[in-house]
């Protein structure tokens, strides 16, 4: 059903001259960057920079900027399907539902996307620490769970682009831990991961997207 | 979080089918619903409240509330649907679960048509199946009875439907309760006008059938394009969300 990324790094996701305006303040302009498959890319800026706005307009949830996205190389808005397909996106809110257990909750996230049969998630869910608390409603789960099972999605996910905003929140150190491996083994897959986040995250070859300044910074 | 045994990011082409998604979506409201009942009784509860008391307020004269039922039904009705709106989109909102919805590879008009039509299975078919238990205590003889139902059975689905616009559109807002009703309110009004003169036709004696075809028309109207409107004003509310 998939078929493995092109080997020449052509850029998954390119941003030409993107500009967004909220509440008549702009909260960036000519803001032009491309994400190429293996790479993991910080979105960074103090807060009210226009981080989440920015990851949330790059998943397709906010309509107000303009400019120009291409994702392998053709308008994302030519090809929204095929896009939402192949990107993932988890925001502040975890998208779980309190009233239903962790499997059930994995299993509407992916019904629109490819048939999953449930021990994929259960095993998704050990793997994320959530053993024996698979058929457990998420409401009487903690804050730092319910993100887990959020997170267990990354474990079963064949999306290329992940944009992850703030999904260290409320997750202890060695969950941190284990995400920044998984982030760093995605990208050694050819995977490409868009993320903001307060945490000291320092993985090498991370490349560094500041709001305010324009394009994008190496680390390396 | 090891990821051996896991796929690997590759690019794909194909997804589930759309049919296959809203049955997802279908599924997963059915089951939040059932877990949490108070929701679900609220309508109802409001809908029987409606109709016991207006005997007791205005009149328990037979010749009044057999003229008066049908619209008291109807109009108790269309209440309870409004009531039971806002909760449409509100909870997914909070959740974030609706985001994720937007963001399935799916067309979104038939998601949120899968989504409207678990609401009407939840609100408008409760209130169809007690119809006839409360068209007995409004004293409404059998055949008015079972037109009423007809009625009700094809209108309450009209306004689940256009309902999901007005959710959608009211998302965003603080005070959304309130902007919800100014704005279906207006919309409902054509529906409870034949469907409650459909009802008073069939009192009279006269053929209803054209009434119940006008009434099919306006369902077939909101079913091809209030999911579209719907979706439309999802993505705006989100957008400021």
């Amino acid at each position: 059903m998939s078929e493995p990324l092109p080997l020449t790094p052509e850029p998954l996701l390119q941003a030409v001259n993107l500009q967004c305006e909220r509440d008549k303040r702009i909260l960036f302009r000519e803001l032009s960057f491309s994400i190429l498959p293996g790479t993991v890319t910080r979105v960074e800026g103090p807060n009210g920079s226009g981080k989440t706005t920015l990851l949330r307009m790059l998943a397709g949830l906010n309509d107000a900027w303009t400019g120009e996205l291409k994702w392998c190389g053709s308008p994302v808005a030519s090809q929204r399907e095929a896009f939402a397909r192949n990107m993932l996106y988890i925001g502040h809110r975890p998208g779980i539902k309190p009233l239903l257990t962790p499997v059930e909750n994995l299993r509407a996230l992916m019904a629109g996307r490819r048939p999953v049969p449930d021990s994929i998630f259960r095993q998704a869910l050990q793997g994320t620490g959530l053993a024996g608390f698979e058929d457990v409603p998420c409401r009487n789960l903690s804050a730092g769970q319910q993100r887990r099972v959020a997170l267990s999605r990354l474990l079963i996910a064949d999306e290329p682009l992940w944009l992850l905003d703030e999904v260290f929140t409320a997750i202890d150190a060695d969950g941190v831990q284990a995400l920044e491996t998984l982030l760093q083994q995605r990208a050694a897959e050819g995977g490409a991961v868009l993320i903001t986040t307060h945490h000291d995250l320092a993985l090498p070859g991370m490349q560094r997207l500041t709001l305010g300044a324009k394009g994008l910074s190496d680390e390396r | 979080m090891n990821a051996e045994a896991y796929p690997t990011a590759g690019l794909a082409s194909s997804s589930v089918s759309a049919l296959a998604a809203m049955k997802g979506v279908f599924a997963r409201d059915m089951k939040v619903a059932f877990r949490q009942k108070q929701d679900l009784l609220n309508p109802l509860l409001f809908f029987i409240m409606v109709v016991t008391l207006f005997p007791l307020g205005v009149s328990p004269e037979v010749s009044f509330l057999s003229e008066a039922g049908a619209g008291i039904l109807w109009v108790a009705a269309l209440l309870s649907v409004l009531l039971s709106l806002d909760h449409l989109f509100r909870h997914d909102f909070d959740d974030g679960t609706l985001e994720q919805l937007v963001l399935q590879p799916q067309p979104l008009f038939l998601l949120i048509l899968a989504k409207t039509l678990a609401h009407w299975m939840l609100t408008g078919l409760p209130l169809v199946l007690l119809t006839p238990i409360l068209g007995v205590m409004v004293h409404l003889d059998g055949n008015s009875i079972a037109v009423l139902c007809l009625t009700l059975l094809i209108g309450t689905p009209i306004l689940s439907l256009i309902g999901a616009i007005g959710a959608a559109l009211t998302l965003g807002l603080r005070s959304a309760g309130v902007l919800l009703s100014l704005l279906i309110i207006p919309l409902y009004i054509p529906v409870l006008i034949f469907g409650t003169g459909t009802v008073a036709a069939a009192t009279e004696g006269a053929p209803v059938g054209a009434y119940l075809a006008l009434m099919g028309a306006f369902l077939m109207l909101a079913l091809t394009l209030a999911p579209f409107a719907a979706a439309a004003a999802l993505r705006i509310s989100l957008s400021n969300g």
